[in-house]
């Protein structure tokens, strides 16, 4: 157990060092010279290098790699280009708008697919579980960008009952805050809910095939308590698996929605950033979620080697 | 069934409330923009959307320039020029004060006009302070400039972002929490939202009418478009999805202004490489373009048409859009003069904002038709600045020079668009020396006529400024000869 | 995960998901070639003067901005869509199915490393990765294909590894390697045909994916360029008349739908066919 561990916390900090390394690499090629941005076509070429050198765009790649990796060690992220604001904050003020997204959406695509898993398996092979597995497909299929436009199309501009897009804000209070997320996170939890419906409805009936199932059946153990005592928590395992790696992706994933909706979240943050060259933000904000990705992986293995301690098999 | 009626009678008190309210006087606004700005200083970056926060509203210039681009009073309550142009005296206001309470003096025009004029300098329009030879400031209410030599838009420029007046104290943290001696202080800075301004009580000037406006950023258009339908904000001062356009013209709660401003849209030609460095080949493409079309099928019909580089809301402007009529069979026979029977293909490099991009499908399907096959490349704007601005490496691309009379661009040496023409070149220097105005009108015209005449890039129209609002607002500008969003005179009717 | 059950029970009938898939890519298929041949209006021909016009008679689904037909853009966008995810698809079975047969041959550091490169791209979410590497090698049709390719090498690497792994340890394997046959030829015979339904299945599901990723990609102006018509770059046009033209982004959209989920419909008939024992995933 030990040794698995350590040995999967080494994985992870090897994973999480190569992606620093990369995402540098791949952004320190990128065409696009942030200094060029902010000052605009009437730069001066004087003008540009004493940017360059207030920005420390001069350094050589190695040294600003280190300077950057040794920083993040210690909690600093470094200054934004263009906002020149430390990355930190600027990410948790962004992470106030994308973890409540992201949260919502995971606790809605939940509410909607856990029944309807459950509800599947239990109607086996019949109407129910066709419908069901109708809305796994279809939820999947239509793209999220989209469907958010389908959204504000009904529901901001004919029904009037939400704002098109924009953030208030928390500090005006919870309730307008919430209201403005309500769109995006269906938006979100609509291939979420599809994806866990699916995963829901197998799961529930690998356990029903399980012989300790039948064989409570046999006993006579009732339908309702059969469920809730013996299918449930152990259909659970893959299906909180299949959630905790959804909720990383639910994080980066909502980059398209936050454009459409306009919220200022993390993933109009990076965009943003991407296109305005801010290379510190982008680095910052990519070696996060790859972190986030691989630490929540590292947490499913160690909850599969708890639950299931027998020897681990690579197959 | 009652307790609906009360309900429904409640929901109408309250609904009727607030608008109660409003009909005593509404001082607040909110304006949307499409881009929000990186930072609060417009002396650090070029992002036009930190002036069109701040200039005016915030911070002041020396100078102040109105909604027609006349130079008058900003900072500076008056200032009296020497004989020979090269010396000014500005006299700043006696009781202007900074956001802090702190007085504004001639100190504080001497650090900011020698910050942008040092060696160090990151001021994005660094030109502008190059021909400052010295700033020297006998009192605390006196700033005498001298000039190497006589700059005719010295003036202009100094009541431009890049040349608002900061304090040496708070000009490091100005991105962030900005502090200038305008009628508006900042509030609060909601990232990736808004930008609050208030009403400053200790403005020594006249009292703008509203006590706060926000800045909402809403990038996407369909987002700005319900936005404003849903009244969440209630004026687009740079509205730019055309499209969307006809249900406010037809809707009396909304005001569709058009106007214009300094943005010539080019399809700027790369004079440097073939085949256009050809003249002829240039002047097929210009007989392959067809304004109406593109401006009706790009711009909703909303803008001029040029025939040069000029804004045609200039008295200085000539008329040049006949020189080159629309005529494919003209187009195709000076392709095959210039040595292309069948054409030839190029790319056409894009930048992000709509009018390009729409521009550039409708001009690529416009040179299909004269045999010139063009293969599109949109960028964003860091890479266009690279490639093409700073680059030059690109056939044709699209894009609006919103700089103010800023013709003397084809005069640079390497300037993106290749362009090398002594006689351009002499009539350019002259102008810079010539201070009568009759005498630079007429080399404005001589200008526009060779540019027209080379057919150095596709002239294609001016950028229209399209301000959609609510229709009890007024003091909104309609034109925009510089980067602003002048707040100051708006009031709720 | 999966009891025994399901691979006693024998499936002489085909999947009803198979059928269907089958038939709604079957159709995407169809349009797409057809729209080599004939297309209602030649697709980029621009008429300005009959822009955003309703559906009509001589346009099925009406006009865009630029007056071009909304449905021979559509069926030329399918061309497109297709074409750009067959390409990154094919990168990912090029690229990835020999890295995983050699991973599960060799084991040792080949395996090593394809499970470390596994990981390390699994880190970063698709989408956004892509993003980031059409904003470094320029927006277009190619550069879209390799970033969204990537992926796919690193998906059917893991998922060929895993399946060969299993064929590995047959009885059939054994008696091959017994009988004095090197490891590359035991891998050509008989690993790669006995991997082939698991490539499969992954590939079609890969092919949903892709597409769904190059209309968002084409969506934020990074994929396919202009005026070469996209189902991506078609929503993202039509959103900025939403409220003139609505139907305009509901067909664009449709369409995305359809073609993604015929093709998820097809990989999920040919697993219950070819692959029981579902080496491969969804989730992609």
């Amino acid at each position: 157990m030990i040794a698995f561990l350590s040995r999967r916390l080494l994985t992870l900090a090897v994973t999480a060092w190569l992606a620093t390394l990369l995402v540098f690499t791949i952004l320190n090629v990128l065409p696009g010279d942030p200094a060029l941005l902010m000052l605009g076509t009437e730069a001066r070429p004087d003008t540009l290098a004493a940017l360059r050198t207030q920005m420390g765009l001069d350094q050589p790649a190695v040294v600003r790699y280190l300077r950057w990796v040794a920083g993040m060690l210690t909690g600093d992220f470094g200054v934004s280009y263009t906002y020149a604001r430390p990355v930190g904050a600027l990410i948790l003020e962004r992470l106030a708008v994308t973890l409540p997204l992201a949260g919502f959406a995971l606790v809605l695509s939940t509410l909607i697919a856990l029944p309807l898993g459950l509800y599947a398996a239990a109607r086996h092979e019949r109407a129910g579980d066709w419908a069901v597995m109708a809305f796994g497909q279809v939820g999947i299929a239509v793209p999220s960008f989209w469907f958010a436009i389908l959204l504000i199309l009904g529901f901001a501009v004919q029904l009037g009952w939400f704002a098109a897009g924009g953030f208030p804000g928390w500090q005006g209070g919870a309730g307008p805050a919430v209201k403005a997320l309500v769109l995006p996170a269906v938006a979100l939890a609509l291939p979420e809910a599809a994806i866990l419906a699916r995963v829901t409805r197998s799961a529930v009936l690998d356990t029903l095939r399980e012989d300790y199932v039948r064989t409570a059946r046999a006993k006579g153990v009732s339908a309702w308590a059969l469920m809730v005592r013996h299918v449930l928590p152990n259909a659970l395992i893959p299906i909180s698996t299949v959630l905790g790696l959804q909720f990383a992706f639910l994080v980066a994933g909502a980059v398209v929605v936050e454009n459409v909706f306009t919220l200022p979240g993390l993933g109009r943050l990076v965009y943003q950033a991407i296109s305005q060259r801010d290379l510190i933000v982008v680095q910052g904000v990519v070696v996060l979620l790859a972190v986030l990705v691989v630490a929540v992986n590292f947490l499913v293995d160690v909850a599969y080697a708890v639950i299931d301690p027998r020897p681990r098999v690579e197959t | 069934m009652r307790g609906w009626t009360l309900g429904a009678a409640c929901a109408a008190v309250l609904a009727l409330l607030p608008g109660y309210v409003q009909a005593q006087a509404r001082t607040d606004l909110v304006v949307g923009m499409q881009l929000e700005p990186p930072n609060l200083d417009p002396t650090a970056s070029a992002a036009a959307a930190i002036a069109e926060v701040t200039l005016v509203n915030l911070y002041e210039a020396l100078t102040r320039i109105d909604a027609d681009g006349k130079v008058g009073p900003g900072l500076a309550k008056g200032w009296t020029v020497s004989d020979d142009q090269t010396t000014y005296t500005f006299t700043l206001r006696d009781t202007a004060k900074f956001h802090n309470g702190k007085p504004a003096t001639s100190a504080d025009v001497t650090f900011t006009l020698d910050r942008a004029r040092a060696a160090d300098s990151t001021n994005p329009q660094k030109a502008w302070f190059k021909a400052i030879a010295d700033v020297q400031a006998p009192d605390p209410k006196t700033v005498v400039v001298t000039l190497s030599q006589p700059d005719g838009l010295f003036l202009f420029h100094m009541g431009l972002g890049a040349a608002v007046i900061m304090s040496a104290e708070t000009q490091p943290t100005n991105k962030q929490a900005p502090v200038g001696t305008g009628p508006f202080k900042f509030e609060r800075w909601i990232a990736g939202d808004r930008v609050i301004l208030v009403r400053n009580p200790d403005y020594d000037g006249p009292k703008p009418a509203l006590e706060r406006v926000s800045f909402r950023f809403i990038a996407d258009p369909a987002a700005q478009v319900s936005s404003i339908l849903a009244g969440d904000v209630d004026t687009v001062p740079q509205f730019n999805t055309f499209e969307a356009l006809p249900q406010f013209q037809n809707n009396p709660r909304f005001r569709v202004m058009t106007g214009v401003g300094e943005g010539e849209t080019l399809l700027s030609t790369n004079n440097a490489r073939k085949p256009f460095d050809d003249v002829r080949v240039r002047r097929a493409l210009a007989h392959a373009i067809d304004r109406k079309t593109l401006i009706d099928g790009a711009m909703s019909g909303l803008a001029t048409p040029i025939g040069s580089h000029f804004a045609p809301n200039r008295p200085e402007y000539v008329d040049l859009t006949n020189v080159y009529p629309y005529d494919v069979n003209k187009a195709r026979a000076l392709l095959a003069e210039a040595g292309y029977p069948q054409g030839f293909e190029v790319t056409l490099r894009l930048p992000p904002p709509i009018y390009a991009r729409r521009s550039g499908e409708l001009i690529a399907a416009m040179l299909a038709e004269a045999g010139v096959r063009v293969r599109i490349e949109n960028l964003e704007w860091a890479q266009w600045l690279e490639k093409v601005f700073r680059g030059k490496d690109f056939d044709l691309s699209i894009v609006a020079h919103t700089e103010a009379l800023d013709i003397e661009i084809y005069s640079r040496p390497d300037y993106y668009f290749g362009y090398k023409s002594d006689r351009f070149n002499a009539l350019s220097a002259e102008l810079e020396r010539t201070l009568d105005p009759a005498k630079r009108k007429e080399l404005y015209g001589s200008m526009q006529r060779m540019l027209a005449e080379d057919a150095v890039n596709g002239f294609l129209f001016q950028l229209p400024i399209v301000t959609v609002e609510n229709a009890k607002l007024a003091g909104m500008w309609k034109n925009r000869p510089y980067q602003v969003n002048d707040v100051t005179g708006v009031r709720w009717q | 995960m999966t009891s025994d059950a399901d691979l006693d029970a024998p499936r002489r009938r085909l999947p009803r998901s198979l059928l269907l898939g089958a038939a709604l890519t079957g159709l995407v298929v169809v349009v797409a070639l057809l729209s080599l041949l004939w297309t209602p209006h030649p697709a980029e021909q621009v008429r300005v003067i009959a822009r955003l016009r309703p559906p009509s008679a001589a346009n099925w689904l009406g006009t865009d901005h630029f007056g071009r037909d909304a449905l021979s853009m559509i069926m030329v966008g399918a061309r497109n869509s297709l074409a750009v995810a067959a390409a990154a698809v094919g990168i990912g079975i090029l690229g990835g199915v020999p890295l995983g047969l050699v991973a599960a041959a060799r084991r040792g550091w080949p395996d090593e490393g394809v499970a470390r490169m596994a990981d390390l791209l699994f880190a970063f979410p698709a989408l956004l990765t892509a993003i980031l590497l059409t904003a470094l090698l320029g927006p277009g049709a190619i550069n879209a294909v390799l970033a969204l390719g990537v992926f796919n090498v690193a998906v059917l690497a893991r998922v060929t590894r895993g399946a060969a792994l299993q064929v590995w340890r047959r009885e059939f394997v054994r008696a091959a390697l017994a009988l004095g046959r090197g490891p590359t030829a035991v891998t050509v015979v008989h690993v790669l045909p006995n991997v082939a339904g698991a490539v499969i299945v992954q590939a079609t599901i890969l092919f949903a994916v892709a597409i769904l990723n190059e209309a968002a990609l084409s969506y934020l102006g990074l994929g396919i360029q202009p005026p070469a018509p996209s189902w991506g770059k078609m929503l993202g046009d039509a959103q900025t008349y939403l409220f003139t033209a609505p139907m305009q982004a509901v067909y664009p959209g449709a369409a995305i739908a359809l073609a993604v989920l015929g093709l998820n419909l097809l990989g999920d008939g040919l697993r219950d066919l070819l692959d029981p024992r579902h080496k491969t995933t969804t989730l992609g």
